[in-house]
């Protein structure tokens, strides 16, 4: 090793200092939650896979209040990155030009927000009629 | 001197990102609600709606699997591509093994998920 010790600048916490990186480190934080609940799903199919004893114990599982807990964090998270996912959308797009002119970020987001709304209320309906 | 263009790899993790990302957005929390707090706590919707045959009926259909497959593979790709880029910005080198632990998990969780509906049969 190198006598030398250069003055490396410590940056533990550097995003803590501005409420910008702080809104970035979130929504990039909500990845562990789109990653977990995958864990959940994955597991329910391979459950799914092993018959009905393991189904239902993975089913019982999902109603201790452990589960409903992260399942509530999951969803405020989860919601949180459908929210940014559609704000940063009118700059991860290419610029879309309707009539010669360049269409607005509002409407951008406006129209993600929008197909969320619906894609949602869509997926429940179709849960919803398939159950009953 | 011949030296061909080298073709990086970074589309195919990037629109594998963009997928899951979008599909998340769009779904992502009516899942959520349906799978993790309206069925287990028989909120809404009927009691028996994720019963063993409705989801064997389910996971048998052809559009079924394939939601299914998507769900969780674009869903595991997703998050493996956000986590691996953010590594950095906490402190951690994201180099090779990062790599193959983001990526890595993302496509043992692909297969099992493949293996599980093909176990589940038609």
């Amino acid at each position: 090793m190198s006598k030398r010790r250069p003055y490396v600048r410590p940056m533990d916490g550097w995003w803590r200092k501005n409420p910008y990186f702080v809104e970035y480190m979130i929504h990039e934080g909500t990845a562990l939650f789109v990653a977990a609940y995958a864990a959940v799903l994955l597991f329910g199919l391979l459950r799914l896979a092993q018959g009905e004893a393991a189904w239902n114990g993975w089913l019982l599982a999902l109603k201790s209040p452990w589960s409903i807990g992260f399942h509530l964090l999951a969803l405020a998270a989860i919601g949180y990155h459908a929210y940014t996912w559609f704000k940063i959308m009118p700059r991860t797009m290419p610029p879309v030009i309707v009539g010669g002119k360049r269409l607005s970020a509002w409407a951008i987001t406006g129209s993600g927000l929008a197909a969320a709304g619906i894609a949602s209320l869509a997926l429940f309906a179709l849960v919803w009629g398939m159950a009953r | 001197m011949k030296r061909e263009l080298k073709r990086s790899n970074a589309p195919i993790f990037w629109a594998l990102f963009g997928a899951g990302g979008m599909l998340s957005a769009l779904l992502g929390p009516m899942l959520v609600f349906i799978t993790g707090i309206a069925v287990p706590l028989a909120l809404i919707l009927p009691a028996d709606t994720m019963s063993y045959p409705h989801m064997m009926d389910f996971a048998r259909n052809w559009i079924g699997k394939g939601f299914i497959f998507a769900v969780i593979a674009l869903f595991l790709w997703h998050a493996a591509h956000r986590i691996f880029h953010s590594l950095h910005d906490i402190g951690i080198h994201a180099g090779t093994g990062a790599r193959m632990t983001c990526y890595g998990l993302a496509m043992l969780g692909t297969l099992l998920a493949a293996y599980a509906l093909l176990a589940i049969g038609f």
